[in-house]
């Protein structure tokens, strides 16, 4: 089962794939730019100590984003491992 | 005699060692930091091969050329000009895929274009591999692998950009293309061309490179130590209190000693200057005057900051720095501010000017006008000294490990407080003058590396302590001649220094302090570092200093101008919130074009710093 939801509900430790982004301009180009483009594998590695930001490996690189961010790109959950 | 000369654009991500590159390349001493958008300005230098001159310009560290920000802007309207005649792509080894981006974007842009792979040496420690000529005829572009901060590929790369500028490869066939460009929407296509270029990258890295399954466990589990909820905040305090009781147990025998050389010169060179016919006055005004203060500035700055810019810069190397960003942000979001502030306060702690120029890394103004107004809540290098020197004068004066290691959890809690401030006064302006929402943000935590310990050495002591030393003793001696001749010019009943500590002294008695204490301040203006040294002078300019032996000899000066340990923590506080230095000031007037915001970034710290000394006052008082 594929279930889709947004990148700020993927708990740490878990993996997932890029949908789309609900951002526009040049909100939306940088996110692009650092590997948050449809289809990129996503994993959320670690939570900053007050739980936001999060930080996710993406194209081989660690980013942290904020959770208002996060929210605004949704993702396919790689076999419905959470929901 | 060199006949032809080229021009070189370095580009490449942030933190991937582009500015080693530039540095190994020109011999060029330009410092290099580990948080994103660190070089903002573009810096130019210059190197001989085969006799013939090589422009290098440095562009700002960028993810990518296309997006809106000011360090984009100004290295694709670079890139795109054509004025370079071939560009240097650095990519880091141990991130491969995401660095490719960058190359690609570049390499649809001009032609030649040299891939230098740096970081090998990171990489081997990782067991990652690349297999550097798969990756150039894939690309179809000269691939140099280094390995740059032990010195590794220099060579290579300057043969290699020789080569591009004198018999260039064909160019390569384009790399990535958006499909059916017609049929789809601005930002589809936007999608699909971004989509395209990254894909492109997977390809290149899936035959080129070789990451074993576990290459990033040791990141992730240093991570977990630094920025988890259970040991992120207690081990950044930690480190930084290690670090501080480093600087503190380490300063003070070396201060002594220092002190003592140069105290000891200070008559032969009185005799000196009497051998050569100067006039008594003039003799007096250049040991009592001007040495006096110099040799203050150096046995009482030199060492705290010799111990405590390696050691900082340690930390900086290693890619600590963002883990400490990313574990506050939460703080500055809630405070209305922007994520990269956390990094541009840090910055802060080396230098507030630097720290208000760097908050061109933000985005949006109204976050970047905070971010400038409230930088200099948090001490700088400047202040560091002073805020040491006090809190060992009177609180560790035994020396032993018990009351260095006080002093050092006292410094740790002046840093909280003026985190704590910065917050505070950040989120007053997000709710009152500077209104707004947060805007995006992303933070790249970049790989930990080792750092090269001895290079971090020579580095920090050359390029920083030298440096801010340097500018200190450029001030004191000035400010040494200023003190001495309104201690010896008349003024009325008393001498003219007397007279203009008598005029502050109700509002310096106000606030815990006193008036030379005030005077001290603002004749620190120019430079911080010499608060102390100018304070000492202003107490002994009356007296005479017979024999001198370090921070006890000191607090005996203080403790006989009527202090007591309420004073210190008055001075402490001040020292911690007061208007910012001259080039910091400067530097506000010139990023916010504005003397309005400029007035504002003076007042904000020195009237928290008034109110907090006035209420401290108080409530020593009450309880005396």
């Amino acid at each position: 089962m594929v279930s889709a939801s947004t990148l700020d509900q993927l708990p740490v430790g878990c993996s997932a794939t890029v949908k789309a982004l609900s951002f526009a301009g040049s909100k939306r180009r940088r996110m692009l730019d650092l590997g948050f483009v449809p289809g990129s594998p996503v994993s959320a590695l670690q939570a900053s100590p007050w739980g936001d930001p999060v930080a996710y490996a993406v194209r081989g690189a660690v980013i942290a984003l904020r959770r208002q961010d996060a929210k605004q790109i949704s993702i396919l959950a790689k076999g419905g491992s959470w929901t | 005699m060199t006949e032809n000369a080229y021009t070189i654009a370095l580009a490449g991500n942030p933190n991937v060692g582009k500015s080693t590159v530039f540095n190994g390349l020109t011999n060029l001493h330009q410092h290099t930091g580990n948080w994103p958008g660190k070089t903002v300005a573009t810096a130019r230098g210059a190197f001989t091969y085969r006799g013939e001159r090589y422009t290098l310009v440095d562009l700002p560290g960028t993810y990518s050329l296309f997006a809106d920000s000011a360090e984009e802007e100004i290295a694709r309207d670079y890139i795109c000009s054509g004025e370079a005649d071939a560009t240097l792509v650095v990519a880091d080894a141990t991130c491969l895929e995401r660095n490719l981006n960058l190359t690609l974007q570049v390499m649809a842009c001009t032609h030649p274009v040299v891939l230098c792979v740096n970081l090998l040496d990171e990489a081997e420690r990782k067991g990652i591999t690349v297999d550097l000529m798969a990756l150039q005829d894939a690309l179809g572009i000269p691939v140099i692998g280094a390995a740059v901060r032990s010195g590794q590929g220099l060579a290579a790369i300057q043969e290699a950009l020789h080569q591009a500028v004198h018999h260039p490869l064909p160019p390569p066939p384009p790399q990535a293309a958006c499909p059916d460009a017609d049929s789809l929407s601005p930002e589809e296509c936007q999608d699909a061309l971004v989509g395209a270029i990254l894909r492109r990258a997977k390809e290149l890295c899936d035959a080129a490179v070789r990451v074993p399954e576990h290459a990033n466990d040791r990141d992730r589990r240093l991570d977990r130590l630094f920025t988890s909820k259970a040991t992120g905040i207690p081990v950044m305090l930690l480190l930084l209190g290690l670090v501080f009781w480093i600087t503190i147990a380490g300063a003070n025998v070396p201060s002594e000693l220092l002190s003592r050389l140069l105290f000891s010169l200070q008559e032969p060179l009185r005799g000196l200057l009497a051998r050569i016919g100067l006039p008594v006055i003039v003799q007096s005004a250049i040991t009592d005057g001007i040495y006096r203060t110099v040799a203050w500035v150096v046995s009482v700055m030199l060492p705290p900051m010799a111990i405590f810019f390696p050691l900082f810069t340690l930390l900086e190397d290693a890619g600590y720095l963002p883990r400490v960003a990313f574990n506050l942000d939460h703080c500055f979001q809630c405070a209305g501010a922007h994520g990269r502030q956390s990094l541009t306060m840090c910055m802060g702690f080396g230098c507030n000017a630097c720290g208000v120029m760097g908050c061109r890394i933000i985005d949006s103004p109204r976050e970047r006008l905070i971010a400038i107004l409230t930088n200099s809540f948090v001490p700088c290098n400047g202040r560091f000294p002073t805020l040491i020197a006090l809190l060992t004068m009177f609180f560790a004066v035994g020396g032993g490990l018990a009351s260095s290691l006080v002093s050092a959890a006292l410094l740790l809690l002046a840093i909280v407080c003026a985190v704590a401030m910065t917050l505070l006064v950040s989120r007053l302006l997000s709710r009152t003058v500077l209104k707004g929402t947060p805007s995006s943000f992303a933070l790249e935590l970049p790989p930990y590396r080792m750092p090269q310990i001895g290079q971090v050495l020579v580095r920090s002591l050359l390029d920083r302590t030298l440096f801010v030393l340097g500018r200190a003793v450029t001030v004191a001696a000035p400010a040494g001649l200023i003190i001495w001749l309104m201690g010896n010019l008349r003024a009325g009943e008393g001498t003219l220094l007397n007279a203009c500590a008598a005029f502050l002294n109700p509002l310096g008695t106000w606030m815990g302090l006193d008036g030379m204490i005030l005077l001290a301040f603002l004749l620190g203006f120019p430079a911080n570092e010499i608060v102390i040294p100018v304070l000492l002078m202003g107490y002994l300019s009356t007296g005479s200093l017979t024999d001198y032996a370090g921070l006890t000899e000191l607090k005996a000066i203080l403790l006989q101008n009527g202090w007591t340990l309420h004073t210190a923590v008055c001075a402490a506080i001040f020292t911690l919130f007061h208007f910012p230095c001259g080039t910091t000031c400067a530097t506000i007037r010139r990023e916010t074009g504005s003397l309005g915001w400029t007035a504002l970034a003076v007042a904000l710290p020195t009237a928290a710093g008034m109110l907090l000394c006035m209420l401290v006052h108080l409530l020593f008082t009450l309880l005396a």
